[in-house]
Formats: structure tokens, sequence, C-alpha cells
């Protein structure tokens, strides 16, 4: 495709779909650090012009050779469950995202970060450090190996916890599905009282932030494991366009 | 086929994202020491004016020609030396953010119509259950950007926090995510 010699026009790829209701609200009281933290005005409605269907395309020099496997960034091995996570990256149509950089962070087996903000009492482990990076194969398939990080108290509400969870974050192919979000583990007793949780509107949508125990992968005598696909947003049926060719 | 009900739900990035994302070259969209360059500086604050120190800002924008690195743009994906187009960087504990990069070109937007430079911005954050969305526009491009579709489709005084102030080496870009002065902040 080529630029139109006459209007100058550029023929666009189409938008993605906004599917917001999945999400949860900038503004959720319950999450007290929401509150000086969301806009107050309404968000203006972007168009999903080419600065928002596209985006970077991170590659293998942003991956170091253990960065997919958390239990062998250091000399000795981490205390802890050790668990494979893996899954696959779609978009809302059901196609794969290859070759997309997944990053990921996370406490260690006692619920500790290694941060200097993190003054929750259980000790860091020597031999953790919670940090990951990979990226999708030509399937959309990715696999960590870490430890199955702890809960973990904090001062939002009187006796607050965080269930057990990593943290994930994802570029897909375009500036409109970037996605930071947590993976959770099933059977958390936790999630009733957790506003991160809670904040995500509708039921079905907060499932799909749990990872299913996935026995048949689990690696004899090492590890258990997990297997958690992620969706970005998908591609909007309408190209810009066609409309516009039509007025 | 699936449906869009089935996205994944966004999640804050929580008080810890310093451990994960950032990346030495973060704020290198134009490889450090690469011709031409200039940084992008700001401060992040909150409703009660007070830096956030623990946000994270990304960049995204076309190169000085106006093209995209990316096969879905339709002229085809096109390379700039030196240049990803991509910045990443945390705040710091006065919640200033750097981005060293170039200046993009104009960007065509619908029919035949040019959108002024500018650049895509996410903003997350601890307390932050998505991250918002921003744009930086120039200031010296005052005809491109009373053209511009996205720009003049807000009104003032609102369009005035979208534009980058000159500074010193490159243009000063706050974002106030709440009150007086809150940066316009778009549905993506």
């Amino acid at each position: 495709m080529s630029t139109d010699p006459d209007t100058g026009a550029v023929p666009l790829a189409a938008g993605y779909r906004r599917d917001h209701g999945v999400h949860p609200p900038l503004d959720y009281p319950g999450y007290r650090s929401t509150a000086l933290r969301h806009p107050k005005r309404p968000l203006h409605l972007l168009p999903h012009l080419l600065t928002e269907v596209t985006g970077p395309l991170l590659g293998e020099d942003r991956i170091g050779e253990t960065d997919n496997d958390l239990t062998r960034q250091h000399d000795g091995e981490p205390q802890g469950q050790r668990i494979i996570v893996h899954g696959q990256v779609r978009d809302g149509d059901g196609r794969p995202v290859p070759n997309t950089l997944i990053e990921i962070w996370q406490a260690n087996a006692g619920g500790r970060y290694r941060h200097t903000g993190d003054n929750w009492p259980c000790p860091l482990d020597p031999n953790f450090t919670g940090v990951g990076r990979t990226l999708t194969d030509d399937q959309g398939r990715y696999r960590f190996v870490t430890i199955r990080p702890g809960a973990y108290p904090w001062r939002n509400h009187d006796n607050a916890w965080r269930p057990a969870h990593i943290h994930f974050s994802l570029f897909g192919r375009a500036f409109t599905q970037r996605l930071v979000t947590q993976m959770y583990f099933p059977g958390d007793p936790l999630f009733f009282q957790d506003p991160m949780w809670n904040s995500i509107p509708d039921e079905k949508a907060r499932e799909r932030l749990v990872a299913r125990f996935d026995y048949a992968n689990t690696a004899p005598e090492w590890a258990l494991a997990f297997e958690w696909d992620i969706v970005l947003r998908g591609r909007e049926s309408t190209v810009f366009e066609s409309e516009v060719d039509d007025d | 086929m699936s449906t869009a009900g089935e996205t994944t739900p966004s999640q804050t990035v929580g008080p810890y994202l310093h451990i994960g994302l950032p990346w030495p070259d973060g704020p290198f969209a134009l490889a450090e020491g690469a011709e031409g360059g200039f940084w992008i500086r700001g401060t992040l604050y909150d409703g009660a004016g007070e830096p956030v120190p623990d946000g994270l800002i990304e960049t995204w924008q076309a190169d000085p020609d106006g093209r995209f690195d990316h096969p879905d743009d339709p002229r085809g994906a096109k390379a700039w030396p030196g240049f990803r187009g991509f910045g990443r960087c945390e705040t710091d504990a006065t919640g200033e953010f750097r981005i060293r990069t170039l200046k993009p070109g104009p960007v065509p937007g619908l029919g035949g119509a040019m959108q002024a430079p500018h650049i895509d911005v996410s903003v997350f954050a601890r307390g932050m259950l998505d991250r918002t969305v921003t744009r930086i526009y120039f200031p010296e491009e005052t005809e491109a950007n009373a053209a511009d579709p996205v720009l003049s489709s807000i009104p003032e005084p609102e369009r005035a926090t979208l534009v980058a102030r000159p500074a010193e080496d490159g243009y000063r870009f706050d974002i106030r995510l709440q009150g007086e002065d809150e940066t316009v902040f778009f549905d993506i």
C-alpha cells in the first residue's frame, strides 16, 4: 500500500476495540491510592490513527540468558515452591500475538519484594530478585520458571493482604494493546478483601486473571505448573479509510 | 471468534514497578550520543499537587519523517538510525521523568488530513488501576496544532495542557493527574 497521489491520504489499518467495561475504573475508593491519582475530567475520545495502531516491536536484545528463569539468576537456589508459569498471548479475535515482550516482577516466597520501599518484616532471599522477561514465540506462547510468590500485608484497610500475584507487562503490536496486569493463583482465600481484584466490575473478567493449575505440565520431582493465557484487545471490523471513501 | 469481552483486565503496576520495568537505556528513544536529539522533561503530580515518585512514563512516536518502524504503517516499516521511537522512564524522588528523543514529523490522519507532530504518552503508577494516555504537542507548531484533528477538538484552556513548553535542552511537559490544571487524558 502507498500514499494516494491525489489526496496524500494513506489507508489506515482498522482501529482496536474499546473494551473499557473490562477494566477497573480509575476512581475506585476501595483502593485508597486512587483518590488523588485519577483524572476528574472526562476522557476525550482518541481515534486510532497511525500512532495508536503501531507500537514498539522490541526484540531479543531486551532479553538476557536467564531472564525467563527466575530460579537461575543467582549462585544458589531460591527458597520456595518452584513453579512453571506458561500460556499463550492472543488478541480479542483469537489470533496469537507472536514475538512480543513480556516483563514480570513479583515478591519472593515470603511476600517480600526486593525494593527499598518494602518494609514487610519477612527476609529477602539472597538467591531471588523477582524480575523476568521473555518474548512470545511464533504461536504467542511464553514460559517462565519462578517461585510461587507469597501474600503480603499492606496499609490500604484494616488487616489488608494482597493475594499472591505476579505482575505482568505486555506490549502487543500496537500502542492501544499495551497492558499491565497481575496474574493470581486459583483458590486464593484473599480475593474477597482485595480492592485490586474487586475493582474489576465483571466477575467473569476477574476470573480471567486467575491461572489454571496445570498438573499435566508439572515437571516431575522439579516444579508445579500453572497455565495463564492473556488476551489483548482485538481489531475493530471497520477500517477508517473506507468510511471516509463512502462519504 | 472471541468477543471484546474476553480481554484480560488491567491492574495497577503497584508501588514496586521499579524492580521490573526500568531499563538502563529506557529514557533513550534516541540512542545515547546520537545526533539531533533533545530532552523532554516533566514532573508527574497528583491531585494534591504533590510529585508522584513511583510512576512510569512511556512514549511512542513517529520519526522526523512522520514514519513508523512498524508493519502497520501503510507506507511500509522504515527504521531511522539510532531511533527506537519508544521511551520509558520511571519518575524519581521528585516526580521527574526524562525522555531523549527526536522531534516527530507530521503524521497522516484521516483522508488527506495531517496530524501535527505529536508523541503518545502512557502514565502508570501505584493508585492507577489502568494507565492513562495523553499526547505531547510542540509549542512552535502553531499552524499545524490549530489544524490537528485531535488537539483542535479539545476546548481551551484544557488544550494548553497538551502543548510542551520550550526548555534549555529541549522541552518541558508536566503531567497533572487531577485538579485545577489537570492534563487532558484520552479514551484510548
